[in-house]
């Protein structure tokens, strides 16, 4: 059992739901990324998503993008975010998992990654590049370290495939709010709410909703549907913006946020 | 102790689209829909008698293929050895190979129902084989160019705006066709369901290497007939240039089972060999993932993607088709590298001793034909890819040497 099967089993007999960030590592430096995860978590976050910069990142939007490039620029490699997080992941106690490229994973050695992952207290990992058919063999080497590899699942995924994602996914099911990229939006697809109940009828693992969440009104439609739901741009829009500011602001700034999606969570 | 690779099989790509080892499909789950799409119409395609009948009629009577085999006299006599021969994919319609592909995937895109197009473009010859294609077919077409390129390139750029395309500029990056190819990505994720995504050369998730390969494998089955017409055999060499390995690929293809006909293909070896001098993955990268492909690839130790540089916009990228990495580690293609500077010299030799423009990409091709026909018998014959003709280069050349025009 990973650190995020503990969490849901425990939200689930509780009746609540999680509120997941997103944040770049090394944006705009390691140290602010601890920091911010610290606080995100302090303020209630359930668990964190952290995004490893990687140069061509095709899922992502314009926001998270230029986020990956600022990091890159400033030399942040991958050596340093494992020890980012090996610091803060004994400070929190919630779990971390890392959004990771596979180019990145397949570089770096998938057994090494994962042994990483694994010794610094981080849960798991999402890989936004892996379909289902090229995922069993890092499922096996997660699954022999407790680690999640959290499976994706979107609008374009036709039901029989959702249901074959579904039962190799572990710790979540990731679903993709839109057919498209990461970034806020003011309007999400109509029958979103009926997709995400659907699928959860299916499945008995959770179900978090991502990509476009951004609104407290997002957060009390889709709440009751969901398991969970992951907040990426917004966040990272946040922390860019206010970064000229100084730390300290910017930082309670990105907690207030979370402070008013929370809000509409209760 | 080196051990013996596998002998390279035609039978490639299998079901998970891999090439040997290389190849599958990287690609965020929005997208596999999409290909999974292409993959079925495609071999419905494949199965049904009128599609190629119609593709044929437009190769030979809008794009007028068979493309010659021209047998360039002076050139080979200057060079002092074996005889060169140019497939002249140069007089195609719209200048270059490319148009093979797009003629071929927009009839896909018909079939799929799919109203329009979108596609990513280097040195705007692919941009403009698109635009060519969805005009001719009515279709809605929208092009990702790299700022960089859409400087270097300007006249294919009002091209393919006269020819009713949008161009949109790419401004992150490094502005050249590896940003495209993200961005035309980045568009095809939210419009999946109403766009096709026409991939210009043998990269990319599967099934493009093999969709795009087998639409220009035309040229090395015209190029197999012509020297079988020509010279009652087979040429002893082939040479074709490099970027994604598209016009390699087509003309390579059919030559893989004759083993006794050496393949070399040529990378962009830019400014020199040191990284981010040069465009030359399968000379000096290693296997990695990039743009939904396992491949040869420019990446650092993290994996991710270096900065690559050539003076042809066409093979400045970092990546390379999957089905080359699969015929380097076979052995059955050579792949070498030229400098900028040799292909510029390529360039003129064939303007001035054969009254050919050649595109800045094909000459990097020419380059290592004409250094390779000094070390071969006056009997032996070479035949090069013209893949492009260099009209659109004439600016960037001007510049590159320092002349002003008017
Ligand atoms: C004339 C010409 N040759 C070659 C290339 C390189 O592409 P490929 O390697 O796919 O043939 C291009 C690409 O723009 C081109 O325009």
């Amino acid at each position: 059992m990973s650190a995020i099967d503990s969490l849901f089993a425990k939200f689930r007999s509780e009746n609540k739901k999680a509120l997941m960030p997103f944040v770049t590592a090394g944006d705009p430096d390691l140290e602010f990324t601890a920091a911010v995860i610290r606080e995100l978590v302090a303020r209630g976050a359930s668990m964190c998503e952290v995004g490893i910069p990687y140069s061509d990142p095709i899922a992502d939007g314009p926001v998270i993008q230029a986020s990956y490039t600022r990091a890159l620029g400033k030399k942040i490699k991958l050596a340093g975010i494992l020890d980012m997080l090996g610091g803060v992941a004994p400070q929190v106690d919630t779990p971390l998992v890392t959004m990771v490229s596979y180019a990145i994973i397949y570089r770096h050695g998938l057994e090494k990654y994962a042994a990483e992952l694994a010794q610094r207290g981080v849960a798991g990992m999402i890989v936004p590049d892996l379909p289902v058919e090229e995922s069993p063999q890092l499922a096996k080497i997660c699954a022999a370290r407790d680690l999640s590899l959290v499976q994706l699942i979107t609008p374009t995924t036709p039901p029989d495939r959702a249901l074959r994602i579904a039962a190799t996914s572990s710790g979540f099911i990731y679903y993709v709010s839109v057919a498209g990229i990461t970034g806020e939006r003011t309007q999400l697809p109509p029958d979103l709410v009926e997709r995400v109940s659907w699928l959860r009828q299916q499945t008995p693992l959770p179900v978090c909703i991502g990509f476009g969440v951004s609104q407290p009104e997002h957060v009390r439609l889709l709440a009751p549907v969901a398991d969970g739901l992951i907040v990426g741009s917004a966040i990272v829009r946040r922390i860019a913006e206010a970064n000229s500011q100084g730390r300290d602001t910017t930082i309670s700034a990105v907690g207030d946020y979370l402070g008013t999606l929370l809000a509409a969570l209760k | 102790m080196p051990t013996t690779p596998h002998p390279a099989s035609p039978q490639v790509p299998d079901v998970a689209g891999r090439f040997g080892e290389f190849g599958g499909r990287y690609v965020p789950e929005t997208l596999v829909y999409a290909l999974d799409q292409l993959v079925v119409e495609y071999e419905s395609a494949q199965a049904d008698p009128q599609f190629q009948v119609e593709l044929d009629d437009l190769l030979k009577n809008y794009v007028g293929r068979p493309s010659p085999l021209y047998h360039a006299k002076r050139l080979s006599q200057v060079c002092g050895g074996a005889e060169i021969w140019l497939k002249r994919e140069d007089l195609n319609h719209t200048g270059a190979h490319k148009i093979n592909n797009t003629l071929g995937q927009a009839l896909l895109t018909l079939r799929m129902g799919k109203q329009r197009v979108i596609a990513e473009t280097g040195a705007g010859q692919h941009g403009v084989a698109t635009a060519t294609a969805c005009a001719h077919f009515g279709l809605d077409c929208v092009v990702y160019m790299g700022e960089e390129d859409i400087r270097r390139q300007a006249p294919n750029v009002f091209s393919m705006k006269l020819l009713g395309a949008e161009v949109r500029p790419v401004t992150s990056g490094s502005r050249t066709l590896r940003d495209a190819i993200n961005e035309a990505m980045r568009d095809w994720m939210s419009s999946v369901e109403t766009t096709h995504y026409i991939l210009g050369s043998v990269v990319g998730p599967h099934p493009f290497p093999m969709i795009v390969r087998d639409f220009q494998a035309v040229i090395g089955r015209e190029t197999i007939a012509q020297c079988r017409l020509r010279f009652s055999g087979l040429p002893d060499l082939v040479v074709a240039c490099v970027g994604g390995g598209s016009n390699a690929a087509g003309m390579f293809f059919p030559f893989v089972e004759s083993t006794k006909v050496p393949l070399v293909g040529v990378e962009a070896g830019g400014r020199g060999n040191q990284p981010g001098d040069h465009a030359s993955p399968l000379t000096y990268g290693s296997p990695g993932v990039l743009h939904g492909s396992f491949s040869y690839v420019m990446q650092d130790e993290d994996g991710q993607t270096c900065d690559v540089h050539s003076m042809s916009a066409g093979l400045d990228y970092p990546g390379v088709g999957p089905e080359h990495s699969y015929w380097k580690d076979s052995q059955r293609v050579t792949y070498t590298s030229c400098t900028d500077s040799a292909a510029m010299a390529a360039f003129d030799a064939l303007a001035s001793n054969e009254g050919i423009l050649p595109a800045l990409e094909s000459s990097h091709a020419i380059a290592e034909a004409m250094r390779l026909a000094k070390t071969m018998k006056k009997s032996a014959r070479i035949v090069v890819c013209l893949s492009g003709r260099g009209d659109k280069d004439a600016s960037e050349l001007a510049r590159l040497k320092g002349v002003k025009f008017g």
